[in-house]
C-alpha cells in the first residue's frame, strides 16, 4: 500500500518544528506502525536526508518507551494499544497519517518525535516507593494480601509510564499516572506508614511539572494502553483529602 | 592466564555465609568517599545501585533507554523461581539448586548455582515488601505456578507482567536513592569505553544520547549490569536497543568473555513475516501447558490448517519426547522444531512456523477457560497477526532469547579486570548451556541485591585510602580521544548501506551457523563471512548527522559495530566446543536420535576468551575447569 | 494551591450549588398551582426566603459558591491551557463525552442565563420600582413571574440554558464526587445513575415553568 505521512520535524528543544510532508510506497500491511517508520528511515537515509527520530524500545507493548500522536489519538486509531503494537492493516491504502509527537507543558519536545517524560521519574522519586531497604524484609507470607487486593494492586501497578493519558489530556494532565502509583501502594498493607506523606509529596510534585488539572473527562482510561482506571485519580484525590486532613489535625 | 574462581571453603550449604562471615568490610563513614559507576537500570542495575546508595556509597546509575523502568528486564512475562516450598510439594534450595544445574546441563559452577537457589528466598521476601503486587490464593498468601523443566511450583508471578512488576519495585527503590541524593541518575547516557588505570578499572566515557556531549566519569568500582546480546541476531525476543557494547569494550580492555555463543533460543515466539520485521514478540511459555505443537506430515503442505485432518499432523514433541511433550525444555523445543522447518514441513507464508494449537484444550475445557487463562496473549497474537486464534492455531517458532554467555565472573561476579564488576544477563554466571524457566528475573535480583553490594564491599576495602580519582588522568584523556575518534571514523565513512542492512545480514549468518544448530564447516564459514561483512561495513556504511546532536543511527551503528566482532567470537566459541550440551548443539555431536551428547571428559570447562589485542589475531582461549563436588553430572533425558 | 485543592474549591462550590437547586426548583412548584392559589403561595413563599434570617445567611453562602465557583472555573481552565497540548490534527475528542470537555462552555452559557434571571426577578424585587402586593400584603412576586414569561425570547433563554445546566449537571456531580474522593466503583455508579436522573429531573423541571407559563398566558 501506499502512504502520504505529515511527520513533525523538529530540531531539537528550542527550535520550531513543522510538519513535512513524505510518501511512502511498498508498506506492506502486516508491518507494525514503527517498521513503516523504519523503511521510512531506510530511504530517507539513503535519499542522504535526517532520519525521523522517535522513541521506541521493546516493541512489545510493555516498556512504555514508543508514542506518538497519529491523526490525533495517542499511540493510534486503536484503543488500549501502544504504538508498536499498531499495525498498518489498520490503515488504508493511499490514507494521508499525521504523525506527531506526545504534546504537554510537562513533556518537551526534544527532537522530531521524541519528547522528555523525566517529569515521571520525578514524580516516583518524591515518593512513589515503599522505604524498604535491602535485606530488611520479614518473610513474605507474614503479610497476606487479599486476592481482590492483589489484584486490584496489579492492576494500578501495570502502568507503562508512557504519558499517553498525559497526551490526551486536553488539559495535559498527570493525574492518572500519579494517582496508579499512589493508589498501588495505598492499598497494599506493607506500604501504610508512608501513605499520608506520599500523598502530598507526589501531587505537590505533580504540580511543580507544570501538568494541568484532571477535569475527570476520562480520556486517559480509554487511551491507556494499560486501561488503567479513572478510578485511581478518586482514589488520589481521596488519598490527598485524608492525608490533608490528617495533617491539619496533627498541628 | 589461570583463571581463579575464589569459590569459598567448606560444604556447599556454607559457601555463602562462610563469605559473607570473612568478607571486608567499609566503615559507614569512608563509604561516602568513595564512588561507584553502574551501567545499566535493569533488575540488576537497579537494584545494586539503589542497594549501595542505601549503604552510603556514591553512586552513579546510566542508561540509555530515556528512564530506568524502561530496561528490558520489564518485558519478562512468566515469573520468578524461589524455592520457598509454599505448595508443600517438596522443593527445597538444593532441589532448585540441581533442576538448575541439571538444566543447563552441567555446565554451571556448583557453588554459584546453589547461591541463587538460596538467595532466591530473599529476594520473594524484598520483593513483597516492595509492593510488588504478585499473584495471591484466596487466603492472602502468595501463589506458585509450574513453569518448564522442573516437577515442583516454585515459580511466583504477577499475571503476565512479573519482570514489569519486579522491575518497577527496583526502580522505585532506585528512585527513592535518587531522591535521597546518594544515586545520580543520568538516563540517555550510553556507556560508550571502560577506562582502566593501572589494570583497575576507574571509570568510563559516555554520550550523552539527546546532546551527543562524550562525557567522564570516575569511579573506584565499575559495575555492568548491561543485558543481554541476543539482539546481534537482529531478529530476536530483545528490545531494539540491547547490545553488547558495554560489556564488548570492556572485554577489549581485558574483561574475558565467557562462552559467548551459549544462546537460548527460545520456542514460542511470533514467526518473522517479511524482511521489513524488526523484532520477534514473545508469547509466553505458559502457552504450551494448553497448546499442542504439530506440523503438517506432508511437507510443502498447502492446505490451511483446519483442513488438515488430525492423523496427518505429527505432534512432533509428543512423539520424540512422551514424558514431556509439549512442556519440553526450551532449547529441545527449540532444536525440534528447526529440525521439522529444515525438513520442509515448516508453516506460513515463509514456512518458518509451527502450529500452537488449542482446539483439543479449547473442546475440553471450554473457551471461556482458555480465555480466563492466556486471554491477554490470544489479544496480543490477534492484534499482531490479525488472526483469532480460537478460532484457528497460532503459528510459532524459534527466535533469539536470551545469553548464558557474557563477562566471566569469580565467585565476587568481579571480571578478569579488578573492580569491574559484572551483575545479570551481562555475566556467564548461573545458568550453564541453558537457562531454566523464571530463572533470569531471580539471576539479576539476586546478583544486584543479594551478592554485589557485599562483593564489591570486600573490594573496596582497600580502596578507601586511594582518594577520588580525578577525570584528568592521562587514561581518560586517551580513552575519550578513541572514542571520539571512533565515532568520527564511522561518520566519515559515508557509504552507501544503512546501519540496518548490515545488523540483519549478520544475524541472518549467525541464525544460520551459530544459532540452533551447528557445524565445524558453517561456523567456519561464518567466521570468514563475518569478517567480509566488517570490513564492507567499514566501507560502505551510511550514518546521517553529526555526532554532536541526537542522533539514533550512530547509536546503532556503534552497537553493530561491537556486534560484527562479538559475532566472530560467537562463532571461534561454538567452532572449539567439540560438544553439544544445551543451547550449543553441534550437528557432528549426537546421539543416533538427534539428542545433543555431551562430552565430559574434555569439555568440562567454561571457555574464558580473551582479547588478543586486534582483529586480525585469533582469540585466545583460557579454561575454567568445572568441578562437581556435590552432583554428578547426568546425561540430561526428557523422553 | 495545588491542581486537587482547586479541583476540591470547584466540586464543593458546585456540589453546594447543585442542592441549592433542588430547593429552588421545590419551591418553584407553587407556580404550577392553580393561578389564585399559585399566587399567595408563591408570594409568601418569596417573602419567607428573602426576609428569614438563616436563609439569609445561606444566601450569601450561595453568592460566594457562584462567585468561587466561577473565579476558580476562570484559574483552571488558564492554567489548563497552558498545560494542555495543541495537536495540528486532534482527534482526541473520541475518547471522552463533549460535555465533559466543554464545561467552560457550558458553564458560560450557564452564567449569562444567570446574570439574566437575576435580572429579570432578583434585582427588580430587591432594589427595582417594585410595589405590586397580593391579598396578603405581600410582593407579588408571581405577577411579575408572569409578564416575564410573556416574552418568548426569555422563555427560549431559559429553555436553553436548563439544556446547558443539565449537561453542565450531569458531568458537574459525576467529576464532583470523584474530587471529593469517592472512588469505590460501586457508589461511583450509583452517583453516576444518581446524577444523571437528579441533573434531568431538575433541568427539565425548571424548563417547565417558563413554558408553562408562557403557555398559559397565551
Amino acid at each position: 500500500m501506499k502512504l502520504h505521512l505529515k511527520i513533525w520535524r523538529q530540531k531539537d528543544r528550542k527550535s520550531e518544528g513543522k510538519l513535512v510532508d513524505y510518501t511512502l510506497d511498498n508498506v506492506n500491511t502486516h508491518m507494525s506502525f514503527l517498521e513503516m517508520l523504519d523503511t521510512l528511515n531506510e530511504e530517507l537515509i539513503l535519499k542522504n536526508e535526517e532520519p525521523v527520530e522517535f522513541d521506541h524500545d521493546c516493541r512489545e507493548g510493555i516498556c512504555g518507551q514508543c508514542g506518538v500522536v497519529i491523526n490525533g489519538n495517542a499511540h493510534g486509531p486503536l484503543k488500549n494499544t501502544t504504538t508498536c503494537q499498531l499495525h498498518m492493516r489498520e490503515f488504508k491504502d493511499g490514507e494521508t497519517i499525521l504523525i506527531e509527537p506526545f504534546r504537554a507543558a510537562g513533556f518537551p519536545v526534544k527532537k522530531d518525535l521524541k519528547v522528555d517524560r523525566s517529569a515521571f521519574d520525578r514524580i516516583i522519586s518524591s515518593g512513589g516507593y515503599v522505604s524498604v531497604n535491602t535485606g530488611q524484609a520479614p518473610e513474605a507470607n507474614t503479610i497476606p494480601v487479599s486476592h481482590e487486593v492483589a489484584e486490584a494492586a496489579f492492576d494500578s501497578a501495570a502502568c507503562l509510564g508512557c504519558g499517553a493519558c498525559v497526551a490526551t489530556c486536553k488539559n495535559g494532565s498527570a493525574a492518572l499516572f500519579t494517582a496508579a502509583k499512589i493508589t498501588q501502594l495505598a492499598i497494599l498493607p506493607q506500604s501504610k506508614e508512608e501513605r499520608k506523606q506520599r500523598a502530598l509529596r507526589m501531587i505537590w510534585q505533580m504540580d511543580q511539572e507544570g501538568f494541568g488539572h484532571c477535569s475527570n473527562t476520562e480520556a486517559c482510561e480509554v487511551e491507556c494502553p494499560q486501561g488503567i482506571s479513572v478510578l485511581n485519580i478518586a482514589r488520589m484525590n481521596y488519598e490527598y483529602n485524608r492525608a490533608s486532613f490528617l495533617k491539619f489535625k496533627k498541628k | 592466564m589461570k583463571l581463579d574462581a575464589k569459590i569459598p571453603q567448606g560444604p556447599l550449604e556454607d559457601k555463602w555465609s562462610n563469605y559473607k562471615k570473612t568478607a571486608r568490610l567499609v566503615n559507614p563513614a569512608n563509604r561516602k568517599k568513595l564512588d561507584i559507576i553502574v551501567i545499566g537500570t535493569g533488575l540488576a542495575g537497579s537494584s545494586v545501585a539503589a542497594s549501595l546508595g542505601e549503604m552510603g556509597y556514591n553512586v552513579k546509575s546510566f542508561c540509555f533507554q530515556d528512564t530506568p523502568r524502561r530496561a528490558h528486564s520489564v518485558a519478562a512475562q512468566g515469573g520468578v523461581n524461589a524455592a520457598k516450598n509454599y505448595k508443600n510439594d517438596g522443593d527445597s534450595i538444593y532441589r532448585m539448586f540441581v533442576d538448575t544445574l541439571k538444566g543447563g546441563d552441567f555446565r554451571a559452577r556448583e557453588a554459584n548455582v546453589y547461591r541463587l537457589a538460596e538467595c532466591s528466598v530473599n529476594l520473594i521476601d524484598q520483593a513483597v515488601a516492595q509492593g510488588v503486587p504478585f499473584g495471591r490464593e484466596y487466603g492472602g498468601y502468595l501463589n506458585n505456578r509450574s513453569f518448564g523443566g522442573v516437577q515442583v511450583s516454585r515459580t511466583f508471578y504477577a499475571r503476565g507482567q512479573t519482570g514489569q512488576q519486579l522491575l518497577l519495585g527496583t526502580y522505585q527503590a532506585l528512585m527513592r536513592q535518587v531522591d535521597k541524593k546518594t544515586v545520580q541518575l543520568y538516563s540517555s547516557h550510553e556507556m560508550l569505553d571502560l577506562v582502566t588505570i593501572d589494570g583497575k578499572a576507574r571509570g568510563v566515557i559516555v554520550r550523552n544520547l539527546e546532546t551527543g556531549e562524550i562525557e567522564r566519569h570516575a569511579a573506584h568500582a565499575v559495575v555492568l549490569a548491561t543485558g543481554g546480546f541476543g539482539k546481534i541476531y537482529y531478529l530476536s525476543t530483545l528490545a531494539m536497543g540491547c547490545n553488547g557494547s558495554a560489556i564488548w569494550r570492556a572485554h577489549k580492555k581485558g574483561a574475558f568473555f565467557a562462552s559467548p555463543s551459549w544462546t537460548q533460543i527460545h520456542p514460542t515466539s511470533l514467526p518473522q513475516s517479511g524482511g521489513y520485521q524488526s523484532k520477534l514478540t514473545l508469547m509466553s511459555e505458559s502457552l504450551r501447558n494448553d497448546g499442542r505443537i504439530w506440523v503438517p506430515k506432508k511437507a510443502d503442505e498447502t492446505r490451511v490448517a483446519n483442513d488438515i485432518p488430525e492423523d496427518e499432523r505429527d505432534y512432533y514433541l509428543e512423539r520424540r519426547y512422551p514424558a514431556f511433550g509439549n512442556l519440553a525444555p526450551r532449547d529441545i523445543s527449540s532444536r525440534a522444531a528447526k529440525e521439522r522447518i529444515d525438513a520442509g514441513h515448516g508453516v506460513g507464508a515463509l514456512k518458518n512456523a509451527v502450529y500452537l494449537d488449542f482446539s483439543k484444550a479449547i473442546r475440553e475445557q471450554g473457551q471461556a477457560k482458555i480465555a480466563e487463562k492466556y486471554g491477554n496473549l490470544f489479544t496480543m497474537y490477534e492484534k499482531i497477526t490479525g488472526i483469532n486464534a480460537y478460532k484457528e492455531p497460532m503459528m510459532i517458532s524459534p527466535a533469539a532469547h536470551f545469553s548464558m554467555g557474557g563477562l566471566w565472573v569469580d565467585y565476587e561476579l568481579m571480571t578478569t579486570v579488578p573492580g569491574l564488576f559484572a551483575l545479570g544477563e551481562a555475566n556467564f554466571a548461573d545458568h550453564g548451556a541453558n537457562r531454566l524457566g523464571a530463572n533470569s528475573l531471580l539471576q539479576a535480583s539476586v546478583d544486584g541485591y543479594f551478592i554485589a553490594p557485599y562483593t564489591i564491599a570486600n573490594y573496596l576495602a582497600d580502596q578507601i585510602r586511594v582518594g577520588a580519582i580525578s577525570t584528568d588522568h592521562p587514561e581518560f584523556e586517551k580513552t575519550e580521544k578513541e572514542v571520539r575518534e571512533k565515532l568520527d571514523n564511522l561518520l566519515n565513512i559515508k557509504g552507501t548501506k544503512t546501519v540496518d542492512y548490515f545488523h540483519k545480514k549478520l544475524g541472518k549468518l549467525l541464525y544460520d551457523y551459530c544459532g540452533l544448530a551447528r557445524t565445524k564447516e558453517g561456523l567456519e564459514y561464518a567466521i570468514v563471512e563475518i569478517k567480509k561483512l566488517r570490513e564492507e561495513f567499514y566501507k560502505d556504511v551510511r550514518i546521517p548527522g553529526e555526532s554532536k546532536t541526537m542522533n539514533s543511527e550512530l547509536e546503532k551503528a556503534g552497537r553493530v559495530a561491537d556486534y560484527l566482532e562479538i559475532g566472530v567470537l560467537m562463532c571461534y566459541d561454538a567452532l572449539t566446543r567439540e560438544e553439544s550440551c544445551g543451547a550449543h548443539f553441534r550437528e557432528e555431536y549426537q546421539t543416533e536420535d538427534g539428542e545433543a551428547k555431551r562430552n565430559d571428559e574434555q569439555y568440562q570447562f567454561i571457555s574464558a576468551w580473551e582479547w588478543p589485542g586486534g582483529l586480525d589475531q585469533e582469540p585466545i582461549l583460557n579454561k575454567e575447569e568445572l568441578v562437581f563436588e556435590f552432583v554428578k553430572p547426568t546425561i540430561r533425558s526428557y523422553k | 494551591m495545588n491542581t486537587l485543592s482547586r479541583k476540591i474549591v470547584m466540586a464543593a462550590t458546585g456540589l453546594f450549588l447543585c442542592l441549592f437547586l433542588l430547593i429552588h426548583c421545590l419551591g418553584n412548584t407553587q407556580l404550577f398551582l392553580e393561578p389564585e392559589q399559585a399566587k399567595l403561595s408563591f408570594n409568601a413563599y418569596s417573602h419567607f426566603m428573602t426576609t428569614n434570617p438563616i436563609v439569609k445567611i445561606i444566601s450569601y453562602v450561595l453568592y460566594l459558591s457562584i462567585i468561587g465557583h466561577v473565579v476558580y472555573a476562570l484559574i483552571i481552565t488558564l492554567k489548563n491551557r497552558k498545560a494542555g497540548g495543541l495537536y495540528k490534527r486532534d482527534n482526541r475528542g473520541r475518547a471522552s463525552k463533549w460535555y465533559s470537555r466543554n464545561m467552560g462552555l457550558l458553564g458560560t452559557i450557564v452564567l449569562v442565563f444567570l446574570v439574566t434571571h437575576f435580572a429579570n426577578f432578583w434585582y427588580i424585587y430587591r432594589f427595582g420600582e417594585f410595589t405590586a402586593v397580593d391579598a396578603n400584603g405581600n410582593k407579588d412576586l408571581f405577577l411579575l413571574v408572569q409578564e416575564t414569561f410573556t416574552n418568548l425570547w426569555i422563555v427560549i433563554l431559559y429553555v436553553v440554558a436548563m439544556i446547558a445546566l443539565c449537561y453542565h449537571l450531569i458531568h458537574g456531580i459525576n467529576s464532583g464526587v470523584r474530587s471529593l474522593g469517592l472512588f469505590h466503583p460501586k457508589f461511583v455508579r450509583w452517583i453516576n445513575v444518581i446524577g444523571i436522573i437528579y441533573s434531568v429531573v431538575l433541568c427539565v423541571g425548571f424548563a417547565l415553568m417558563p413554558l408553562y407559563m408562557y403557555f398559559t398566558q397565551n
